[in-house]
């Protein structure tokens, strides 16, 4: 039995192969270096397109944006359509919860629908947030925004519903499309739509 | 148990996500190996502050105590800073 390996025997390598194999893998080897930095250095990142603009849905990506800060990531909310309402500082502050078509409020729909029943829900709603020590949308905005999330409102709904760029929260980025926020989603860790 | 904090963060009377929230800035304001006090009346920051603290780098969850101060539960929690 010969322990001997044959040189120059068919399946062994040139100098010139291994010399061209070690360059691969030292360029493979770099390449992993940059990706595991790029991978190491960059906050984790969460996208929520916010689309809703009832009381009660105004709660949840405000929820999770300024929760998601604390947690050190990098958090953009997309607002758009009935989700702008959220940003805008007068109507953030009149937001509506209805009880037509939630089975989960205790009024039947045929009163629920009765003119001015909204006013009504709404109102047992608010003081419910009080009285729970629930913070209020303005403040969880303020809130959001000091913890570096960027809240950014659709400039395509901004002008379909006629609002003006000053309507909104200091601080909200406006001018931006969905190609902005798709791009940003492309990059994220988490992607929710509320 | 004392557990000498440097600081303490007062969040009675504030519900999700103000404690943790709130815990986050107070936190990255602390000095390294000093320990912050986070006093909530929120059960809930039970389960969230110690999430919090695990998922974070360089915060050590020490001790969370529940306790009744003035006829009312409170939560406590002690959250070190790492060097």
């Amino acid at each position: 039995m010969s322990t001997e390996t044959s040189a120059g025997s068919e399946g062994s390598l040139s100098d010139e192969e291994i010399a061209k194999l070690q360059a691969r893998v030292d360029e493979l080897e770099s390449e992993l270096a940059d990706v595991q930095s790029e991978v190491g250095d960059s906050p984790k990142k969460m996208v929520i397109i916010a689309t809703k603009g009832t009381l009660d849905m105004a709660y949840p990506p405000l929820i999770l944006a300024s929760t998601a800060a604390a947690f050190g990531y990098d958090v953009t909310v997309f607002h758009t359509f009935w989700g702008l309402e959220i940003l805008h500082e007068e109507n953030s502050k009149e937001l509506q919860l209805s009880s037509v078509g939630n089975p989960n409020m205790p009024v039947p729909n045929a009163i629920a629908a009765l003119p001015g029943m909204d006013r009504v829900t709404t109102r047992l709603m608010e003081n419910r947030i009080e009285d729970n020590d629930v913070a209020t949308v303005e403040s969880l905005i303020q809130t959001s925004l000091d913890s570096g999330v960027d809240l950014q409102a659709c400039q395509m709904t901004i002008d379909l519903l006629d609002y003006d760029e000053d309507d909104f929260y200091d601080g909200v980025t406006t001018g931006v499309g969905a190609a902005s926020a798709f791009q940003e989603m492309v990059d994220a860790d988490i992607q929710l739509l509320v | 148990m004392s557990m000498d904090p440097t600081q303490t963060l007062d969040v009675k009377g504030q519900n999700c996500p103000m404690p943790v929230v709130k815990t986050k800035g107070a936190f990255d304001e602390l000095g390294a190996e000093e320990t912050l006090e986070v006093v909530a009346t929120d059960s809930g920051s039970m389960s969230d502050i110690e999430g919090w603290a695990e998922s974070t780098d360089g915060a050590t969850l020490l001790d969370q105590v529940e306790a009744i101060e003035n006829g009312e539960d409170v939560y406590k929690h002690y959250i070190q800073k790492a060097e």
